[in-house]
C-alpha cells in the first residue's frame, strides 16, 4: 500500500492544503493533514496541477532508437511533469497496424514513467493511398483512438473523408498534419520576407489554411470529429474561430515553439529552428497567443521530434525538421501565457491536461487521465514551482536527442515532481526510477 | 571587413568601396607580362566546390595563384546530402590542414554559414543555393563603375528568374550600400513572396523600365524551371513556354534599341542564347560579359587579399591616396 501526503500545495495556483495519495488515487485533501504512514513530500507552496497530457510526441521507436526510444522519451515527458503521451505513428515501421502500436503501448507499460497512447497511420506506410486497419488498431490492448499520418498530411480529400467518416464507428479522431503538398515542394521555411532573403523554398501559410478550411467542411459534411495538429498560422486561428462558431467538433493543438519563436531565427541558418510546420512571423505568435487564450486552440502539443545530432548538424536543407520539447513545453507555457496573463493555472490544467486527454479520449477507462484534482480520482499529478526561472542546458535533457530550440534561454516554472497513479516518477526534479 | 563574406550584406559601403579600389589595383598585375604577386605566399586557399562550376571555381583559383597563395581544389560534388560525408567532416579535414581561408559553392543555401561555425579560417561564399554570390555581385559592380564612372544613383535593372537567383539577391543588396537604384523584372512567378521588403523596385514589364536603366543584367533562366509538370515532388510550371518566356522578357534586338546610348548589359552566365539574351545582344558593344570574366580574376584577388588580412598596398607599390589598402581582418 503506497501512499504520499503532500505538504502545502496550492492545487491550480489556489489556496494551500496538503493531499494524501493512497493507492494511486487521491484519498484526502485538507489542511493539517497527519503525517500518516506514507512518505511525507514538502511542497512549499507548489502548484498542483493534473498529469500533463501531451496529444502528439514522436518517441522514434521503433526505427530510430539512435534519436530517441519509448524509455528515454517518457521520461523526458515526466521530467516535463508529463503522464501520457500520444505516440505518432512515422515510426519504422509504420505504426499501421495492431502489431506495431500494440508494440508501442506495451513498451509504454514496460519504461513506466508516464502512459503511451499510439497514433495509429490514417493510411498504410503512411502513404495516403490506402487506409490503414483502424478498427483494428482501435480494438487492439491499445486502444487507439487518435489516428494521424503525421509528418504527411492526408491530402487526398475524397480518403480524407472517408478516414473521418470511417472512425465514427468506435469514436475515433483524425489528427490532421494541414500541409497541402502541391503548395510546399522542397519548402524549407516560412514564405515571407526572410525567405526570399535567405534563398530557401517557402511554406506559404495558405498551404496549412486551404487544408483545415477543406477538413472542417468535410468533418462538418460527414458529422465527424477532426484534430487540427500544430496549428502555426493566424489564418488558421481564424478558420478554427469559423468552425467552432458552427458548432463543428473540431479541435486544435499550438506547439510551445510556435508560441514563442519567429522565423527570424532561420537567419543564422542553424538547423534546430527547422521544424514543420515552420516558424511562422510575429503577428501567427500573437495570433496564436490569443487563439489559446480564447479556447479556440484547444490544447498544446509538443510535437516533441527529436532527432540524431548528424540529421540536425548539416545544411539548412538536408537537415531533418523537429525540435524536442517535452521538457520545455511547460516552462514556455507559464513564459508565454500565465505570465503575462494570459491563461490561469486552472485553463493551464484545461489546455495542457483534460482537453487533449478528453480529445483523445484518455479520460475514461480502466486508467484515466486527465481528471480533475479531486478526492477519488486517480493521482496523476504534477507540481510546479511557478516562480523558478530556469535556463535550458540541452545537455541534461533526459532525451536522447539534443535538438532543443531553447538553449540558453530561460524559461519559467519547474516541474519539482510528477506522479502516475499516486507513484512519484519525478521527485525534487529528478527522475525516481520505478 | 568581417572574417568571412557570407553575404553581400556583410559589407559597409566603406568595405564594399575598399574591395573595388583594392580590385583596381590589382588589375593591373593582370596586364603585366609576369601576372603574380607574393602578397600571400605561404597562405593556403582551399576551393570547396560541392557543385560545378568551372568558372567561378578557376576564377577563385587564378586570383589566389596570383596573390602566390596554396590553392587545393576540393571536389567534393554531392557529397554531402549522402549521409555519412557530412559538410561538418569536410570543414574539420580541412581545419585539420590548416587552411586560411575557403571558398565555398554549394548546392544549399546556407551552407558557407554553417561552414563558418566550424573552421577558423576565413570562409568565402563562392554560390550557395539560391541564396547569395557575393563576389559575382562585387565584380558585376566593379564593371559598372569601370565602365560608367560611378555607381551612386546608377539605374540598374535586373531581368529574369529572380526567385532562383543568388546573382540577383547579392547585386541588389551590394547595389543598395553602393547607392544605386534597382529595378527587378520578371514575370511575378519568378518574383520571391517578400520581394516587397528588398531594397528595389519590381515591375512586370521590361519594355517600360529600359529606357530608363543605365545597366541591364539579364539573368539565366533555367530550362528545368519549365517543370516537368505535377508529379508529387516537383514544382510546377513557372511559365507557359520557352517561346513566350523570350518575347515578354528576352533582350532581344528590338528591344535593346530602347536603351540609351551608353547603356550597358550584363550577364554573370552561362548565358542561354536565343531564350533570355539573343545571340547579337550577347556578342554587341554594350555587352560586358567578357569584362565580367576579367573583373571577377581582380575582384576575388581583392577578397582574398583582404580577408587574409593585407595590411599594406596589395600590389606594393607606394600609396596613392588615403583609400588606400589599410583595413585587415576585425
Amino acid at each position: 500500500m503506497s501512499s504520499y501526503l503532500l505538504r502545502h500545495v496550492r492545487p491550480y495556483d489556489e489556496d494551500a492544503v496538503d493531499v494524501r495519495l493512497v493507492d494511486g488515487r487521491i484519498a484526502e485533501i485538507g489542511t493539517d493533514l497527519t503525517d500518516g504512514t506514507g512518505t511525507v513530500y514538502e511542497g512549499a507552496g507548489a502548484v498542483l496541477l493534473p498529469g500533463l497530457v501531451d496529444l502528439h510526441t514522436h518517441l522514434r521507436e521503433p526505427g530510430r532508437e539512435d534519436a530517441e526510444t519509448v524509455e528515454t522519451g517518457t521520461l523526458a515527458a515526466a521530467l516535463g511533469g508529463f503522464t501520457a503521451v500520444h505516440a505518432m505513428a512515422n515510426t519504422d515501421p509504420v505504426a499501421d497496424t495492431a502489431g506495431v502500436v500494440e508494440q508501442v503501448w506495451r513498451l509504454g507499460r514496460e519504461a513506466g514513467h508516464c502512459d503511451v497512447a499510439p497514433v495509429g497511420a490514417v493510411t498504410v506506410g503512411l502513404g495516403g493511398e490506402q487506409m490503414a486497419e483502424l478498427g483494428t488498431m482501435a480494438d487492439s490492448a491499445a486502444r487507439v483512438r487518435v489516428f494521424s499520418d503525421d509528418g504527411r498530411c492526408v491530402s487526398d480529400a475524397s480518403l480524407m473523408r472517408r478516414a473521418l467518416e470511417y472512425v465514427k464507428a468506435f469514436d475515433g479522431v483524425i489528427a490532421q498534419h494541414a500541409q497541402e503538398p502541391r503548395l510546399t515542394v522542397g519548402s524549407q521555411m516560412n514564405e515571407g520576407v526572410h525567405s526570399s532573403l535567405l534563398g530557401l523554398t517557402g511554406w506559404p501559410a495558405v498551404a496549412e489554411e486551404a487544408i483545415i478550411a477543406r477538413d472542417c467542411l468535410l468533418t462538418a459534411h460527414v458529422g465527424s470529429r477532426l484534430h487540427v495538429c500544430h496549428v502555426s498560422t493566424a489564418g488558421s486561428v481564424e478558420l478554427l474561430r469559423w468552425a467552432k462558431s458552427k458548432g463543428w467538433d473540431v479541435t486544435a493543438e499550438v506547439t510551445p515553439h510556435h508560441l514563442i519563436l519567429t522565423d527570424d531565427l532561420a537567419c543564422s541558418y542553424d538547423p534546430v529552428f527547422k521544424v514543420n510546420p515552420p516558424l511562422r512571423t510575429q503577428v501567427d505568435v500573437d495570433a496564436l497567443r490569443a487563439g489559446l487564450a480564447d479556447g479556440t486552440i484547444d490544447c498544446v502539443a509538443t510535437d516533441h521530434a527529436p532527432h540524431a545530432l548528424e540529421d540536425k548538424e548539416a545544411e539548412w536543407g538536408a537537415a531533418l525538421p523537429g525540435m524536442t520539447g517535452l521538457e520545455t513545453a511547460l516552462g514556455v507555457v507559464v513564459l508565454t501565457m500565465v505570465e503575462p496573463g494570459l491563461l490561469s493555472w486552472r485553463q493551464v490544467a484545461e489546455r495542457l491536461s483534460s482537453t487533449p486527454a478528453r480529445i483523445g479520449r484518455l479520460d475514461h477507462g480502466p486508467q484515466p487521465q486527465g481528471r480533475p484534482v479531486a478526492v477519488g480520482e486517480p493521482a496523476n499529478l504534477c507540481l510546479v514551482d511557478a516562480a523558478a526561472r530556469w535556463t535550458v542546458d540541452p545537455t541534461e535533457s533526459a532525451s536522447r536527442s539534443r535538438n532543443t530550440p531553447f538553449a540558453g534561454r530561460e524559461l519559467a516554472g519547474r516541474v519539482v515532481a510528477t506522479f502516475l497513479r499516486g507513484r512519484p516518477t519525478v521527485l525534487d526534479g529528478k527522475p525516481v526510477t520505478a | 571587413m568581417k572574417r568571412h563574406l557570407l553575404s553581400a550584406a556583410d559589407l559597409t559601403l566603406e568595405d564594399a568601396t575598399l574591395v573595388l579600389d583594392t580590385a583596381e589595383e590589382l588589375a593591373q598585375v593582370s596586364a603585366r607580362t609576369v601576372k603574380k604577386l607574393p602578397t600571400l605566399r605561404g597562405r593556403t586557399v582551399v576551393n570547396l566546390f560541392f557543385e560545378d562550376s568551372t568558372r567561378t571555381r578557376t576564377s577563385f583559383e587564378l586570383a589566389a595563384k596570383r596573390l602566390s597563395a596554396d590553392v587545393i581544389n576540393f571536389s567534393a560534388k554531392g557529397s554531402s546530402v549522402s549521409k555519412g560525408e557530412t559538410l561538418k567532416d569536410t570543414a574539420l579535414t580541412l581545419e585539420a590542414m590548416g587552411s586560411d581561408a575557403v571558398v565555398i559553392r554549394h548546392s544549399w543555401s546556407g551552407a558557407p554559414a554553417n561552414l563558418a561555425r566550424w573552421v577558423r579560417g576565413s570562409v568565402v561564399n563562392a554560390g550557395d543555393g539560391t541564396h547569395e554570390h557575393p563576389t559575382q555581385a562585387l565584380l558585376d559592380a566593379f564593371t559598372m563603375r569601370k565602365r560608367l564612372g560611378r555607381l551612386e544613383g546608377l539605374k540598374v535593372t535586373i531581368v529574369g528568374d529572380i526567385l532562383h537567383s543568388r546573382v540577383a539577391r547579392s547585386n541588389v543588396l551590394l547595389l543598395a550600400t553602393l547607392g544605386a537604384d534597382v529595378t527587378l523584372v520578371a514575370p511575378p512567378t519568378l518574383l520571391p513572396v517578400g520581394v516587397q521588403a528588398w531594397p528595389a523596385q519590381v515591375s512586370y514589364d521590361l519594355d517600360a523600365v529600359l529606357p530608363k536603366s543605365d545597366v541591364v543584367m539579364m539573368l539565366r533562366v533555367q530550362r528545368e524551371r519549365m517543370g516537368p509538370g505535377p508529379a508529387a515532388d516537383t514544382e510546377t510550371a513557372y511559365f507557359p513556354s520557352t517561346r513566350e518566356y523570350s518575347r515578354r522578357y528576352g533582350l532581344d534586338v528590338r528591344r535593346v534599341t530602347a536603351l540609351a546610348d551608353d547603356a550597358i548589359v550584363m550577364h554573370p552566365g552561362p548565358m542561354v542564347r536565343g531564350m533570355e539574351i539573343a545571340p547579337e545582344v550577347a556578342d554587341g558593344h554594350r555587352s560586358t560579359i567578357m569584362e565580367q570574366v576579367a573583373n571577377g580574376v581582380s575582384v576575388r584577388m581583392a577578397v582574398l587579399y583582404l580577408l587574409l588580412g593585407g595590411a599594406d598596398s596589395a600590389i606594393g607599390a607606394p600609396a596613392t591616396g588615403s583609400s588606400r589598402v589599410t583595413a585587415g581582418q576585425t
